[in-house]
């Protein structure tokens, strides 16, 4: 019945409130990168987390929760995603990730695209994510627009930060989106931040429809806070070359604020990323040469990348993006197997876990606010029966700004209909 | 990197053609001299030997036969490619074996992935390496996989050393109804794909029902376009094949078809069933299909709503090949969940984990771990070695190759892996892993990790991977 009741309010968008919550007792993870802390205190007031640690004082009107023997985290943080753009993949008018027919590019706001009914918030939700950065796919050009960081509230009001970033990929998407080639590519993010900077220069006089400029108005008003360095602009870069090429554009551009995803073959340059202190939103267990900008591929590439002194992040860019964020723990937590294979590097537990929640909040500029549970930060808190980076773990309890989360999903209903799968006194319809 | 699946589901490639009608078997052809002709059924044999190994006891390991036994501190004994013994308790040991110490350590048999495109979807997944899909009409089952795959396929060396598998089955894609046949290999590398073959395995058709059929003709305006469509093509070419069938078991003149070869041999058992079907009303749709033209149906892949009708599965004796946690890729996995695998094994039908996926069969071992866990949250309690059936044993009842791997029974080939610690954990990774008792991957020893010739002279060969 509460399963239900909690589903309902899920469904109806009853408003819950953020109340002042104790945890008690359970293993905590501060998210920082810091040990986890036996026996530990959380306490969340006012949808934002107050303090956690040991020693730490529960008011008198907390409602207060025995973790004993849990562990007790901020949420999991995707760090590179499309959840809340599409309801099911294949099914083209549930899927607003990519619009290849638009004539626009950088302008794109994924923001009011962003679907909270979708299965993908609510089963992720359920597996202990909290928050995503969210970020479209590429169409007309290599500028794919405005990425979003949202939560995974049981609400209709999803987004945390809209206009978080722009994304633009190099590498053979860029190239693909370009015309056909690398080079082509890197002639156009050119031409089109020189076009932002005409823009800027006089907004009025921008003819976005001559001959001689490639980007819509709106286009490349976008892209003026990014050549002036006041947005973020997330690189998809893969292969060594592509990743070099993309950090010699701080010299050309050198307000630019990069952030580079995917990053397979970081490890081969990553004393040059950590110079040029461009963060990674790094995809954490690619090791096939799956095209020819990953041929160097090695699950070793996060941990090399860190012990070159990268500020690195786990993400999932196209790999099940829109729906299977909640994999980053357990991509996670095959870096930590890797510190036992001879010739491997992966990450300690700590740093591994502060990977796909402090991290990748930083890297979107959002780490005072989201990923790990120090005090002010929005009270995100995930209670779980076990190691939140082994496989066999489950999650218990989310909270989300504070306030407790649902975890039904329409999969959970389904395997309690189905727990026995023969009919009884009436079909299996009449069942929930 | 795009996922492997991705392509498989969306990009289909369109190559145009003309809707293929099957060839019509001429009702009479030349009769062959007065010796009778013999069909080969074995044309492009196996000619896999296995490597040499020495013999080996490893000792103080924990050991999950694969068939639901578990030992704790037992001895696995292996020698000339054969499992010798698999003992608990105190052992002596004859001389003349290299002994493992294995404490902290556990042993089980290989695992048998049953759904793989290695080879015939291999990376780099470049246009020109595009082979699964035969998507030039509805009814491919002339084609073979085994002509497609690629033994250079860098995906054989990580599914070994990070996954621990040590046989598999590469099949063809979905886009047909009928796809073509499997061919199961060792996952060992070799000059030619003969040279991977598991020896004596079966061989098995790929059928496909639902989303992909339908939309690959449905796009061209052809026949299926629809999923009763795809029942009707499947049924018209069932009559057919078992009119040809009729005829060459009766020793009538016919010229051989390929397409009607494979089914015919589908008919007679020879060749088994492997049916991707996601949604439970078709798969039952199937099931009366193979009662109506007399097949049996090994296992329905990806068969993502097998809890819905794990009694029916249960009662017809065929294995469901599923995903811990795949869902929402398309409208037919909507209603996946996660204790699809617990929920089918509970009903007493065959449960396997299988991967579709060349990166997702490096973790099978953690998928089983998740679906075993997602079970036992909602009261479904099987145990750790109980869930390794799922790995190595129905797969290898699947491909009918139970008799000869998927489990530590002496006589049975020397396929097992050390894991260096327990198996059903994130933090685990195979140690060593020994095909016919050769060691061919031993972490420990970067010479015993294979580097296909793609990877050879570009940047990051031999690495740990």
């Amino acid at each position: 019945v509460k399963a239900l009741l909690l589903s309902m309010a899920a469904l109806i968008g009853t408003p819950a409130f953020a109340q002042t919550v104790a945890i008690t007792g359970g293993k905590v993870v501060i998210g920082d990168g810091s040990a986890p802390i036996e026996g530990g205190t959380v306490v969340v007031s006012n949808g934002q987390i107050v303090a956690a640690g040991r020693g730490v004082t529960i008011p008198a009107n907390a409602e207060r929760i025995d973790a004993t023997g849990k562990w007790v985290t901020p949420g999991i943080v995707a760090g590179f995603s499309r959840i809340g753009l599409a309801g099911v993949d294949a099914v083209d008018e549930s899927n607003d990730a990519a619009a290849n027919a638009s004539p626009f590019s950088a302008s794109i706001d994924v923001a009011p695209a962003i679907n909270p009914d979708v299965a993908a918030i609510a089963v992720n939700r359920a597996a202990g994510v909290t928050r995503a950065v969210v970020a479209p796919e590429t169409g007309a050009n290599m500028f794919a627009g405005l990425g979003a960081v949202i939560d995974m509230g049981a609400d209709q009001d999803a987004i945390t930060r809209s206009r978080a970033f722009e994304f633009v990929a190099f590498g053979a998407a860029g190239a693909r989106e370009s015309g056909g080639s690398r080079a082509a590519a890197h002639v156009f993010f050119r031409n089109a931040l020189a076009e932002a900077r005409d823009y800027a220069r006089n907004p009025a006089g921008y003819d976005g429809r001559s001959k001689d400029s490639i980007l819509l108005r709106r286009d490349a008003a976008a892209l003026v806070p990014v050549v002036e360095g006041r947005m973020r602009l997330i690189v998809h870069a893969e292969s060594a070359p592509d990743i070099l090429a993309t950090l010699d554009l701080k010299r050309e551009f050198p307000k630019l604020d990069l952030v580079l995803v995917g990053v397979t073959e970081g490890w081969r340059v990553g004393g040059q990323i950590a110079a040029a202190r461009v963060p990674v939103i790094a995809s954490a267990v690619n090791d096939l040469p799956g095209s020819f900008e990953t041929i160097a591929a090695t699950q070793s590439n996060v941990g090399r990348m860190k012990a070159a002194g990268v500020n690195l992040a786990i993400g999932m860019i196209d790999d099940d993006d829109t729906r299977q964020a909640m994999h980053a723990a357990q991509y996670a937590g095959n870096l930590v197997a890797l510190t036992r294979v001879p010739g491997a590097t992966g990450l300690n537990w700590d740093d591994a876990f502060a990977a796909i929640t402090s991290k990748p909040a930083e890297v979107v500029g959002m780490g005072k606010e989201i990923g790990s549970l120090q005090a002010g930060r929005r009270g995100d808190v995930v209670i779980w029966d076990g190691d939140p980076l082994e496989v066999t773990s489950g999650v218990e309890a989310v909270w989300i700004d504070g306030v407790r989360q649902p975890l039904v999903t329409r999969q959970t209903r389904l395997r309690d209909r189905y727990a026995t799968p023969q009919e009884g006194s009436l079909p299996k319809a009449y069942d929930r | 990197m795009a996922s492997t699946r991705a392509s498989l589901i969306i990009a289909v490639a369109l190559a145009g053609c003309a809707a293929n009608t099957s060839p019509k078997p001429a009702a009479v052809s030349a009769k062959p001299t007065s010796s009778k002709q013999v069909l080969n059924k074995d044309p492009y044999p196996s000619t896999y030997k296995p490597y040499p190994g020495v013999p080996t006891a490893i000792r103080n390991v924990t050991i999950y036969d694969g068939e639901g036994g578990r030992i704790e501190n037992g001895t696995v004994i292996f020698r000339d490619g054969k499992l010798e013994e698999i003992l608990s308790g105190k052992v002596e040991l004859k001389s003349g074996y290299a002994e493992i110490d294995g404490t902290g350590k556990w042993v089980t048999p290989g695992i048998i992935d049953v759904h793989s495109h290695l080879g015939d979807y291999p990376s780099p997944g470049v246009d020109a390496h595009s082979d699964g899909n035969e998507a030039t009409g509805p009814v491919r089952s002339e084609v073979w996989a085994e002509h497609s795959v690629w033994p250079q396929d860098p995906g054989f060396s990580r599914a070994l050393v990070n996954g621990g598998v040590t046989a598999l089955q590469i099949l063809p894609g979905s886009a047909n109804l009928f796809g073509g046949r499997s061919v199961v290999l060792k996952n060992v590398y070799a000059r030619s794909v003969q040279g991977m073959k598991f020896p004596g395995a079966p061989y098995g058709l790929k059928m496909a029902c639902g989303e992909n059929p339908k939309r690959v003709y449905g796009n061209r305006n052809q026949m299926p376009s629809t999923r009763m469509g795809n029942m009707a093509v499947n049924r018209q070419t069932w009559i057919k094949a078992a009119e040809y069938k009729r005829k060459t078991d009766k020793g009538e003149n016919v010229t051989r078809d390929l397409q009607l070869e494979t089914l015919a041999g589908v008919l007679s058992g020879d060749i088994l069933v492997h049916n991707h079907c996601y949604r439970a009303d078709e798969m039952a749709q199937v099931i009366d299909m193979s009662h109506e033209f007399g097949y049996k149906i090994a296992a329905f892949h990806h068969a993502v709503e097998s809890y819905k009708i794990a009694d029916l599965l249960a009662k017809e004796g065929i294995c469901s090949a599923m995903w811990a946690d795949w869902w929402g890729f398309k409208m037919e996995s909507y209603d996946a969940i996660n204790e699809n695998i617990p929920l089918v094994h509970k009903s007493g039908a065959c449960a396997i984990v299988h991967s579709d996926d060349a990166n997702g069969i490096q973790r099978l071992n953690q998928e089983a771990a998740k679906a075993l866990a997602d079970g036992r949250r909602m009261g479904i309690n099987i145990s750790d070695e109980i869930a390794w059936t799922w790995l190595s044993y129905n797969p290898a009842k699947a491909l009918g190759i139970a008799d000869k791997t998927g489990s530590l029974k002496p006589g049975k080939m020397a396929d097992l892996v050390l894991w260096n610690g327990n198996p059903l954990s994130v933090y685990t990774r195979p140690e060593k892993v020994w095909i016919d008792g050769a060691l061919m991957y031993d972490a420990n020893d970067p010479k015993k990790r294979p580097v296909s010739d793609f990877e050879l002279g570009q940047p990051g060969e031999g690495d740990t991977k």
